[in-house]
């Protein structure tokens, strides 16, 4: 990798000092940084590690949001026994997460600034209409991905927690690639009693809501509600790994799937 | 540019002046000299570079060494007895015939020995799950799981 100047963050306050230097990043959990700085797909002048800040860690719950520190570790969410009782199906995404090695590193705030097109994490955000709380204000998921390796974070703002809204019933399903274990689909659906929000990640170049499959299960919530609406292949990725159409074909499998695990 | 780096490795205080980019598996491999942390991949799918961090096995090619400033480091070289007695898993992996050729034991190793301490009694499905970042390019797989089997149950009746 290029050479960089690593920097400790002492305060969070010196962490966004220091982020919004030359071409600085934050380094969270670094399990797709370091691999993007070692292939030079990133090369940033300088690397702001989050690691020691401990206002950034931890998981409450109030009984209506689960709020994960910016910080937390995949392996702590999917082992917490306050995410498993409020939100079970957030536990079980954590624990699909790459592999136990790297959910010992990688963290919700990294996974969400990164806004990978086929990572977990972005669905629970964009089903569970969490808040994501930076450094700098506040943003509803719903504005929060904005496209490929894209969201609304300026340079240098500093996610600190994310505030899950928990649901009367959810689940996640992910079809994955088994060599890097990233959704090829993964959908979640999350029922809030009323209204329904269903979230797709991997399929296209960011994590979308799926409106009509929403209305659909609003209406019924039910395996075939979700099984009957066909997603449009057009816009969704094609690489060697699937087809649009083939993606397209997963998201309604899939979000038979989930709806059928939520049912449980 | 260069940045001063101090942790434990294997109860061992060590310190060194490194680059900042340097990899957490680099300074094991290449400043400290202990060679049994392997690099198979380099792009931390295979597994061969885990060792123990603060009590989590990790991905040494994946991290930073500054990441682990201050961290308390095992590596395979330091799971056996100083009298060479072999870890409760290592032994676990000979008596199983839990390798072939070798190279990804000691990450294999590393991953099963922070796996076993949360599940003394592990299914064989709950070992291959766990095994999801350890790759062995002999696909010895079947051995290994009976090996971490064995070892789990070895390392709880030890404790």
């Amino acid at each position: 990798m290029h050479a960089f100047k690593y920097h400790r963050a002492a305060s969070l306050s010196e962490a966004a000092t220091l982020a919004g230097k030359g071409e600085a990043k934050l380094l969270a959990g670094g399990q797709s940084l370091v691999q993007a700085m070692k292939l030079r797909l990133a090369s940033p002048s300088d690397l702001v590690d989050l690691g020691t800040l401990k206002e950034l860690q931890g998981i409450k719950s109030d009984g209506r949001t689960v709020t994960v520190g910016a910080m937390t570790r995949h392996a702590e969410v999917e082992r917490s026994a306050e995410v498993k009782k409020a939100i079970p199906a957030l536990a079980a995404l954590a624990g699909m997460i790459g592999d136990r090695q790297v959910r010992a590193m990688g963290t919700c705030g990294g996974s969400i600034a990164n806004s990978d097109p086929a990572a977990d994490y972005p669905a629970a955000v964009l089903a569970l209409n969490a808040t994501i709380t930076t450094n700098k204000g506040r943003y509803e998921a719903d504005k929060f991905f904005t496209g490929l390796y894209e969201t609304a974070l300026k340079p240098g703002e500093i996610i600190t927690s994310v505030s899950f809204q928990v649901p009367k019933r959810a689940a996640y399903m992910k079809f994955k690639n088994p060599a890097s274990r990233f959704a090829i689909v993964g959908v979640f659906v999350a029922d809030f009693g009323g209204s329904v929000r269903v979230a797709v990640t991997g399929a296209g170049p960011c994590v979308f809501r799926q409106a009509d499959m929403e209305k659909a299960l609003a209406a019924k919530f039910a395996p075939e509600s979700a099984a009957g609406v066909k997603q449009k292949k057009e816009g969704l990725n094609t690489d060697l790994h699937a087809s649009a159409e083939y993606r397209a074909h997963l998201v309604s499998v899939m979000a038979k799937r989930a709806v059928e695990a939520a049912l449980k | 540019m260069a940045v001063k780096i101090s942790m434990q490795v294997n109860g061992k205080a060590v310190a060194a002046e490194v680059e900042d980019r340097t990899l957490l598996v680099t300074f094991i491999r290449e400043h400290l000299r202990l060679t049994g942390t392997h690099v198979g991949c380099d792009t931390a799918q295979c597994g061969a570079c885990t060792v123990d961090m603060d009590g989590r096995a990790v991905k040494a090619c994946a991290l930073l060494a500054m990441q682990a400033e201050g961290a308390s480091i095992t590596t395979i070289e330091g799971v056996a007895k100083p009298d060479g007695t072999l870890h409760p898993m290592q032994a676990a992996f000979k008596e199983n015939h839990g390798l072939q050729c070798g190279f990804c034991t000691p990450g294999m190793v590393m991953n099963a020995i922070d796996f076993a301490r949360s599940h003394p009694n592990p299914s064989e499905q709950e070992i291959r799950e766990a095994l999801e970042g350890n790759l062995c390019r002999c696909t010895g797989y079947h051995n290994i799981v009976k090996s971490i089997a064995a070892g789990a149950k070895a390392m709880a009746a030890g404790k």
